[in-house]
């Protein structure tokens, strides 16, 4: 399925998301997710900003044009940050689509 | 350009200077167990009505999960005893699973069902399973575990962790009893999967935990491996000599007289009664807090730095050899140690002295006849 921005993505039931000390940690629940049974996910300012704004309402494009207001960023950089993050979170199967 | 990143969960505890309060956290579910081993330091019987009504219900140990997420914990160790016993195991696991927390569980794996078999296939724990083995044949397994057909039950749970591909490790309490069986339990180990290394051997038992039982000590005491019987064992594993040098170069020389030189207090570990101690095996009661009384937080924050601040040596004895003994990278001893040998906090274990000597001796850090506390300018003898 190709990603686009009219897309709505929330965080998959099978990862439980946790913020420890300022940073957003990933723990998978089932296997799979992860390539070694103890690993666990964090993900750098871009993607905090992201996953704070998945709520499987908002369409990929909101969320950019959100951040982009937000950090008064270009729109253009914004989207294809989006779209990076979420293909990887897709791929590790952290978010479903809605 | 990558938006996330792997991470075990050892380098989050130490990584961007982010460590959260609480790394670790270790519950004994329940000091009961479904064996009887005849070198066990903790096991109640399995029927033991009293310990089962004082246990920690239900409720009380998801709050301290609870308690342990919001300080940043991102493993909890279930041991006991034997946690499988309490009937709310799955229910405690999949809490502690969904509040996103990785689990490592000691268990014998008698206890293993199909049912938790595919618990823990559907929500795997994150950590590998670690499963005690007390022989390889009924035999010598049943006499280790006291009582029949425990040998049976524990390749059942095994057969069960295999079919349903939960990753396991194996470790051995080496009893006297099946010394002859050991080449046969390291051919097996190296079939298992996630055995990366040589299995973990216990040989230098510990004492009751609780001081609760003289008769059972003496058992214990006589199913030691000797110092030099020890020395042999750890020579089995090819890369233990380099790194016990390497071990060596880093955490040798003395100690001094602060009692708390080792990590004890800087996480916790709660008994089956809701009591925190300040390491899985210092049940000390004047070391031990109430969490009925106070929160897990408090704990950590300002009563465990307080005991590890003010917890000096004051037994001559100690400060003569202990204080000053370069090999304390070596020797076991502590404070836990001590108190379950000999009642106070800092009285030399002699049988753990004799194997600490054993091993710097092996290693040409001592002459034959040389105690180490009396080794003056020791820098020189082990950072070679």
């Amino acid at each position: 399925m190709e990603l686009t921005l009219d897309m709505k993505y929330a965080p998959s039931e099978d990862v439980v998301a946790r913020v420890i000390e300022d940073e957003l940690i990933i723990v998978p629940l089932v296997a799979g997710i992860g390539d070694m049974e103890d690993e666990l996910y964090t993900m750098n300012e871009t993607g905090k900003a992201v996953w704070s704004r998945l709520d499987g309402e908002k369409t990929l494009r909101m969320i950019a044009d959100d951040l982009a207001a937000t950090f008064e960023a270009p729109p253009g950089i914004i989207e294809k940050d989006v779209l990076g993050l979420i293909e990887e979170l897709v791929r590790r199967k952290i978010v479903v689509v809605r | 350009m990558s938006y996330i990143k792997k991470l075990l969960p050892h380098e989050f505890n130490n990584w961007q200077n982010k460590r959260p309060l609480l790394g670790q956290l270790d519950i004994e579910l329940t000091e009961r167990c479904n064996n009887a081993c005849l070198h066990c330091c903790i096991n109640l019987p399995e029927d033991d009505a009293a310990s089962r009504d004082r246990e920690m219900n239900t409720d009380f140990v998801k709050d301290v999960l609870s308690q342990a997420a919001g300080l940043g914990c991102l493993t909890v160790r279930f041991t006991g005893g034997e946690p499988l016993l309490r009937e709310d195991f799955a229910e405690l696991y999949e809490f502690a699973r969904r509040m996103g927390m990785q689990v490592i569980l000691f268990t014998n794996a008698c206890l293993v069902t199909p049912e938790l078999a595919v618990l823990l296939a559907r929500i795997p724990p994150g950590r590998v399973l670690e499963v005690s083995v007390y022989g390889m044949r009924p035999e010598s397994y049943d006499r280790a575990v006291g009582r029949k057909g425990a040998f049976e039950e524990f390749r059942r749970g095994v057969s069960l962790l295999e079919e349903h591909r939960i990753p396991f490790i194996v470790k051995a309490a080496l009893l006297p009893l099946w010394k002859e069986e050991l080449a046969e339990f390291e051919s097996w180990a190296r079939t298992i999967l996630h055995m990366d290394k040589m299995p973990g051997y216990s040989m230098n038992f510990n004492l009751r935990s609780r001081r609760d039982n003289a008769a059972k000590n003496a058992t214990i005491a006589g199913l030691r491996a000797t110092p030099e019987e020890t020395v042999s064992m750890l020579l089995r594993n090819p890369h233990f000599l380099e790194e016990l040098k390497q071990f060596c170069r880093k955490f040798m020389g003395s100690s001094g007289d602060r009692l708390f030189s080792c990590g004890a207090g800087h996480g916790a570990c709660i008994d089956a009664y809701g009591k925190v101690q300040m390491c899985l095996l210092l049940k000390n009661p004047a070391t031990v807090v109430d969490l009925r009384e106070v929160t897990l937080k408090t704990v950590l924050t300002e009563v465990f730095p307080a005991m590890r601040e003010s917890s000096v040596a004051t037994n001559p004895d100690y400060l003569r050899r202990c204080a000053r003994c370069f090999l304390k990278g070596l020797c076991e001893q502590c404070p836990a140690k001590s108190w379950m040998e000999n009642g106070t906090l800092d009285t030399p274990v002699e049988y753990l002295c004799a194997v600490a000597h054993a091993q710097g001796r092996h290693l040409g850090l001592l002459g034959d006849n040389e105690n180490a506390w009396d080794v003056a300018g020791s820098g020189a003898r082990h950072s070679g």
